[in-house]
């Protein structure tokens, strides 16, 4: 078979330094995103199954509003929108790890949800039984075991974010995506650069995935 | 008939209790003393209240009306009382069908957490008591491993142990051998018996007949949610006068 186009090896890794500095940006975003959506996902996961209607009902509202709304929206809102209303414009990269944050944290909270209500309710009541507070059963008890089940749909979505950073070319931040750009403006390589950048995507998404394969290996070790 | 041997306070104390699954009436009008060193089995048919009326005694289940005092402290109506309850808690110690064990913890571990977290203690001491409460139970080999790692009636000794540690002056028992294969309810049962030699007040659901006759002081037979019928096992079992006691006695002791 004939094809009009060769794959030009020495155009791919020519481009190798040109892309490179694009991935501190990108695992900056990611996991400085993730970092703060751990935490908002905490925090709105917990006030989910609250006793208290209303606090669930807020939480209800943060997570269907980030989940139901597309993440490029979210950024281009955060970059050009809130500039607007603050009145100062916002760095690219705050922007960026902002969007992964609000993003990533309303489904960390569903994760949370999900984590602590999978806890058998005897555990619970065994904790109780034996004078804990509902505080101390939580802290020792219940969310040690429910952290361990939430680590693979965490570690899926912290893959998830690293992919999602890849929008972020819209507002300028040099991460992956945006470096391939550049590097394609001057050079016309699409087809070499493209195929380096999702290489690359895919060697931070497999080390992620063996990590986390080792950790979720040696958190069930003690169940 | 109820075994009311001496000028000692009661430590339970249930007067006109009732509780409300929604529309449905789980216990009905309830009064109950249970004496300090007494022990006192449940029985009944299933859904008959058994476990509810148990898990009331440490607020496991709130109640709608009545009133219940639990070693001096006294919990009022829909779960108003946390600082009683909480004292309640620490006083009563509970073991549950499924066990319970915390899965995350190894079985020394299981066992010093309250006696650390809520009473206080030092690891060392909490260590201690938990190789002593293990070595009671005939298990004191076992302290390093997992709760998974255990049999059945391992894990249920263990169970035993975590409430022991917490020094009790009252045990529940929800049918502490029904999930266990036949040949592990005796070594269970043989640490209960051991418990209530030593003057425990223990008060026990269970569906093993020949225990219930042994060790109880009192048996009490629960039927849709009332106090069908109280006695000692022998008046109980040879000489029962309620008609649905009778029926339920005939329906167990068959086989
Ligand atoms: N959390 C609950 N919500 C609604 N109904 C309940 C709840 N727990 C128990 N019930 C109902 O209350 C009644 C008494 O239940 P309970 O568990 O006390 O019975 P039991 O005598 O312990 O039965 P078993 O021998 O099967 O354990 C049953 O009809 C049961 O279905
Ligand atoms: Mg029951």
């Amino acid at each position: 078979m004939d094809f009009d186009f060769q794959f030009d090896w020495s155009a791919a890794f020519a481009s190798i330094p040109y892309l490179l500095p694009g991935i501190p940006w990108t695992l900056l975003i990611s996991f400085g995103g993730l970092a703060f959506g751990f935490f908002i996902g905490i925090f709105f996961g917990l006030l989910r199954i609250s006793p208290i209607r209303w606090l669930r009902w807020l939480a209800v509202c943060y997570i269907e509003i980030f989940r139901g709304t597309p993440i490029l929206v979210q950024v281009l809102f955060i970059f050009y929108g809130l500039p607007q209303l603050l009145g100062s414009p916002i760095n690219a990269l705050v922007a960026g790890i902002a969007a992964i944050a609000v993003n990533s944290g309303a489904y960390i909270s569903e994760i949370v949800r999900g984590g602590v209500q999978s806890i058998e309710r005897g555990q619970r009541e065994a904790s109780l039984s034996l004078g804990l507070s509902r505080v101390q059963a939580f802290r020792y008890v219940i969310w040690p075991q429910a952290f361990r089940r939430m680590i693979p749909p965490l570690g899926n979505q912290g893959i998830i974010s690293i992919k999602d950073t890849s929008l972020f070319s819209v507002i300028g931040v040099g991460e992956l995506v945006r470096q391939g750009q550049i590097y394609i403006a001057t050079t016309f390589t699409a087809l070499e650069v493209y195929f380096m950048v999702a290489l690359m995507y895919l060697a931070i998404t497999w080390t992620l995935s063996i990590l986390l394969r080792q950790l979720e290996r040696r958190g069930i070790a003690g169940q | 008939m109820t075994v009311t041997t001496s000028s000692e306070p009661s430590i339970v104390r249930m007067q006109k209790l009732n509780k409300h699954f929604g529309s449905l009436h789980v216990l009905n009008d309830i009064d109950l003393e249970i004496t300090p060193g007494e022990v006192v089995v449940i029985i009944g048919a299933s859904g008959s209240g058994k476990s509810t009326l148990i898990r009331c005694i440490n607020g496991l289940e709130e109640f709608q009306s009545g009133t219940l005092t639990v070693d001096g402290n006294t919990l009022k109506p829909d779960g108003k009382s946390s600082k009683a309850l909480q004292t309640i808690r620490t006083e009563v110690g509970m073991v549950f069908q499924q066990f319970n064990l915390f899965p995350h913890l190894s079985v020394i571990d299981n066992i010093t957490l309250a006696p650390m977290k809520v009473r206080g203690w030092s690891r060392s001491d909490a260590v201690a008591t938990a190789k002593r409460l293990l070595d009671r139970v005939g298990i004191a080999d076992q302290a390093d491993k997992y709760p998974s790692q255990l049999s059945g009636g391992q894990q249920q000794r263990v169970a035993l142990a975590r409430a022991l540690a917490m020094e009790p002056r009252l045990m529940l028992f929800d049918e502490p051998t029904s999930a266990l294969d036949p040949e592990m309810i005796g070594e269970v049962l043989d640490a209960m018996r051991e418990l209530a030699k030593e003057g425990m007040t223990m008060v026990i659901v269970t569906h093993e007949m020949g225990f219930a006759r042994e060790v109880a002081d009192r048996i009490i037979f629960i039927h849709k949610g009332e106090i069908a019928e109280q006695g000692t096992p022998e008046e109980f079992f040879s000489a029962p006068k309620n008609d649905h006691t009778r029926s339920f006695l005939a329906r167990v002791l068959k086989h």
